[in-house]
């Protein structure tokens, strides 16, 4: 195991890179296959409508790894996440276009735990609405 | 229809063992958009250190559905799958989970309550290997749209 960035060298308030994650229907039909979360809300345009959602909608899931990108991109090594987890505050809207949705995420270093660890508060942003709330990563650094 | 809540505290045990496949995990990645070369090369990651490939951190999701456990699809439990959206999730990581592992999971539906109009029932799955090796813990709270019991006011 190897993280890229080192725990001497992290302060409180650093701030990891910026993502801008683009959320097609095809994404949402890849991550069906690949977690075997068929719900048909994600992928069904008529039926996620009948159950009184605006549009098909991703899966907190899929919206919850990719947001966790910016943390491993960051540390380089996903072996080193110890706990992650979030709230799913709106879903993130997908429509049948050519630009589908974007999520922007963004993440601070919120605290230093001992034992190398690193807490990361992360937030998500999709438009106006923030889809994941009390988003927290705890990572071990080298 | 309300979620029956006699299944409250009621614990599942998973059927059968879960290999993690070293494709499953690079398809698992690349549907997230993650390249991390720890997931997807097997030199890179075998000169991390790794046995094998690493799943990436929400990688356990997947047991949900490749081994519901049996009360999340019992009619009795009343769960309309088109109605649930997740409403939190967390994973505590005890090791990094490789390809290769071959894991076991018990589930225990912790609580079934009204919020609203919803129900929300929160979900803990707590993953060994099958030699009993701890690797992780997987809690979940799912919204049941519109389900919850009218009342009188």
């Amino acid at each position: 195991m190897a993280t890229r960035v080192r725990y001497d060298d992290v302060s409180v308030g650093d701030e990891l890179p910026t993502a801008d994650l683009h959320v097609q229907r095809v994404n949402l039909v890849q991550y069906c296959g690949a977690s075997g979360d068929f719900n048909v809300i994600h992928w069904n345009e008529r039926i996620a409508k009948m159950v009184g959602l605006p549009d098909v909608i991703a899966h907190g899931m899929f919206t919850m790894a990719s947001a966790g990108r910016v943390v491993t991109d960051w540390v380089g090594d996903p072996g080193a996440v110890v706990e992650y987890g979030v709230r799913f505050s709106a879903p993130v809207v997908v429509p049948d276009d050519d630009k589908g949705a974007v999520v922007t995420v963004a993440g601070r270093v919120e605290e230093k735990l001992p034992d190398n660890r690193v807490v990361i508060v992360l937030e998500a942003r999709a438009g106006d609405a923030k889809v994941l709330s009390g988003a927290r990563a705890v990572v071990r650094l080298d | 229809m309300a979620l029956n809540r006699d299944f409250i505290g009621r614990e599942f045990p998973a059927t059968e063992p879960f290999i993690v496949g070293r494709e499953h995990v690079r398809d698992f990645a690349r549907a997230v958009g993650d390249s991390n070369p720890l997931s997807t090369d097997l030199a890179a990651a075998r000169a991390a250190g790794y046995r094998d490939l690493v799943a990436p951190p929400t990688f356990l999701t997947v047991l949900q559905f490749r081994r519901p456990t049996a009360a999340m699809l019992d009619p009795a439990l009343g769960l309309d799958y088109s109605r649930v959206v997740h409403g939190e999730q967390r994973f505590e990581l005890y090791r990094p989970l490789c390809a290769g592992d071959e894991i076991v999971s018990v589930s225990r539906i912790g609580d079934i309550r009204d919020a609203g109009r919803n129900e929300l029932m929160s979900v803990e799955t707590e993953v060994t290997t099958t030699d009993g090796e701890r690797v992780g813990k997987a809690v979940s709270t799912v919204v049941s749209r519109g389900t919850a019991a009218r009342r009188e006011s």
